[in-house]
């Protein structure tokens, strides 16, 4: 066999694009700030991106998602649960799972990751304006939440009544501290603590999520429903709030699935014809029902 | 198609050659028992089998770097590291030679989610871009060959630059696109003529017919819909998927699919030099969707299966036009070790079931 024509190695060298914007792979390289271990299983980051000017370019919309990575590691889809009105970081909370988010676990400020961001849909918060919006959030649920949650505090005016109703395991399980004690002083809303075993010092509610919002029973009247955890408690709030008369489209949740590219390209993530990367997290109830039986 | 060169059989070689001036041109070439794409050397005469495995790899490769990863101890910080990331790439200029119109295809179905979808895939375009598609016509159809049923068919030019088609002493060859036209230009090769084209016309027709005389094409229109309301028959998805070994040889044969994963890798145990890889993945394999938490939302091969065929029939066609991301080329029945058929999945799932006699 004669020999084959190759090129000579390094002939034809391209560069594929200088960052995310043009290269929809090539992360931006971002800076962990802060860490916070918010419970034993999950941990905060909150990262800056290097390049000055990529950082204040950066824009989103409350839901969107990012994929984080540590080079040599890998990466994983984490929502940035730090709102648009507040850009001194992107905040990701990360709970314990597999190997890259115990990877994820380990770092401290000043080490390096990657960040493609923002990537997917999000809240319809423009939709949300003038209405009652109740937020219903089980364990590292409560991390998309907090996005739309503070967003909305900080254009407070544009909502009618806000109600929290926050559920984890124990009480060591909850997360965002800081935030939710400032919740609880708050007069502009209402904020529900539950745990499903209490101990006795506990001054909150105890029991599952879907018993106490049908005790809570905040009215459908002008309101939508967001609501994001397990997808256990998603199944039992959303047959809550039929129960309370919420339509179909007055439900958001967000869907998780093991996605790659984030981009809508790897095939990793459909559900029917839709890609949980591009058409989603995000999903209404409406929505949800229309998709083939693939949860 | 009015721009048509002739090539004498003795003459392909040399014209190939002329033809991948400046490029690297693969070839289908015998290695073991199998026909795959090689780069071809200069005056090597290339087999004529339809290879075993398609062309794909060439512009998709089956794993490539998507960037390096250096890790450089910061001189003003010597606890921590900078991270300096390449996204290079050494893509030369290439052409494919002797791909069937199933192969083609193949690109074209690429083409739709990788150039003209929310986001243009820079890997893959840049590959596409350099690759100049020489497809050979069949002039005899394999048994397992199906593409008139999905919209390709024996002479079908999407996705190629040049149609190359046998014909008594040599092939016609005839411009797809412009591109190929120049390539052909350049080659300086002899008009084919009104004759020769239109044999080449009547082995089109000819292969076409014996196709449909060894397996008439079933009217598919309605499986998209039909498999969105099989989708709850667990039933027919578990005969369906009942010899199935879950290994995932069908989507590496596939011209088609196009589904990947992303993972890293270092070069030592320092973690300081690595790179991050896109390769081939197999939407059999049970980790294609397990969740980090365990939850794995298709548990089991017959959901797996069920949307492996549902991607291809039903939800592919949906977003893209009605075309379907199934060329027929049959090497996913022929290389399966317990032959599951595609043919016969799509078909059965396109009858009416027992349970919605009137559907």
């Amino acid at each position: 066999m004669p020999d084959a024509i190759t090129p000579e190695a390094g002939a034809h060298v391209t560069t594929l694009g200088s960052g995310f914007t043009d290269n929809p792979y090539l992360p931006d390289v971002a800076t962990v700030l802060e860490t916070v271990q918010e419970t034993p299983a999950i941990k905060t980051l909150r990262v800056r991106i290097d390049d000055a000017a990529r950082m204040d370019a950066f824009r989103f919309n409350p839901g969107q998602v990012g994929q984080l990575s540590l080079f040599g590691v890998g990466e994983s889809t984490f929502v940035i649960n730090s709102p648009p009105t507040r850009m001194d970081y992107l905040q990701f909370s990360i709970m314990r799972a597999g190997e890259v988010t115990a990877a994820l676990h380990g770092l401290k400020p000043g080490d390096k990751v990657g960040v493609r961001a923002p990537l997917g849909n999000w809240f319809p918060f423009e939709d949300m304006r003038g209405k009652d919006i109740v937020f219903v959030g089980g364990g590292i649920g409560m991390a998309p939440l907090r996005t739309l949650l503070l967003y909305m505090l900080d254009n407070r005016a544009d909502y009618g009544n806000i109600t929290l109703l926050y559920g984890a395991r124990t009480p060591g399980d909850m997360a965002f501290r800081d935030d939710v004690q400032d919740w609880l002083g708050r007069s502009d809303m209402n904020t529900t603590l539950t745990v499903d075993q209490a101990p006795d010092d506990w001054p909150h509610r105890a029991g599952l999520i879907p018993h106490v919002l049908l005790d809570l029973a905040p009215s459908n009247a002008n309101s939508v429903a967001v609501l994001c955890g397990p997808p256990i408690m998603i199944k039992f709030t959303v047959e809550a709030l039929k129960k309370l008369h919420f339509a179909d489209e007055q439900i958001i949740t967000t869907l998780e699935r093991r996605m790659k590219c984030g981009i809508g390209i790897c095939g990793r993530c459909n559900i029917g014809t839709k890609y949980v990367c591009v058409d989603g997290p995000v999903f209404s109830y409406a929505e949800l029902k229309e998709l083939p039986n693939e949860l | 198609m009015s721009f048509a060169r002739y090539i004498a059989r003795g003459e392909l070689a040399r014209a190939l050659d002329l033809m991948a001036r400046g490029r690297v041109a693969y070839a289908p070439r015998r290695e073991a028992d199998a026909v795959v794409f090689r780069p071809r050397a200069e005056g090597e005469e290339p087999l004529l089998a339809r290879a075993t495995v398609p062309p794909k790899g060439i512009i998709f490769p089956q794993s490539e770097r998507l960037f390096a990863f250096i890790r450089e101890k910061d001189p003003n910080d010597p606890g921590h590291t900078t991270v300096r990331l390449d996204a290079t790439a050494d893509i030369p200029p290439a052409l494919i030679f002797g791909g069937r119109p199933c192969d083609a295809r193949g690109f074209h179905i690429f083409d739709r989610v990788y150039l003209n979808g929310p986001h243009r895939d820079p890997y893959y375009a840049a590959r596409r871009d350099a690759t100049v598609v020489v497809t050979l016509a069949c002039a005899k159809p394999c048994s397992t060959c199906f593409c008139h049923w999905t919209g390709c068919g024996p002479a079908d030019t999407t996705g190629s630059d040049i149609l190359m088609t046998p014909v008594e002493g040599g092939f016609v060859a005839q411009a797809v696109t412009p591109r190929g036209q120049e390539v052909l230009e350049g080659a300086s090769l002899p008009e084919a003529g009104a004759d020769r084209v239109m044999a080449a016309e009547a082995v089109h027709s000819a292969t076409l017919s014996a196709l449909e005389a060894q397996n008439p094409a079933p009217d598919l229109s309605t499986t998209p819909r039909r498999l969105r309301e099989r989708f709850d028959d667990s039933g027919f998805w578990r005969a369906m998927s009942d010899k199935c070994l879950a290994c995932g040889a069908c989507t590496y044969l596939c011209p088609t699919c196009y589904c990947f994963n992303i993972t890293d890798e270092n070069d030592g145990g320092d973690g300081m030099r690595g790179r991050r890889l896109r390769s081939w993945d197999n939407c059999m394999s049970s980790l294609f969707t397990r969740e980090a938490s365990g939850h794995n939302p298709r548990m089991g091969k017959a959901l797996r299966l069920r949307n492996r065929v549902g991607h291809k029939f039903s939800y592919y066609p949906d977003l893209h036009e009605g075309i379907v991301s199934c060329n027929g080329c049959g090497r996913c029945i022929t290389g399966c070790p317990v032959s599951v058929d595609i043919r016969e999945m799509v078909v059965r799932a396109t009858e009416p079931s027992e349970e919605t006699p009137n559907a």
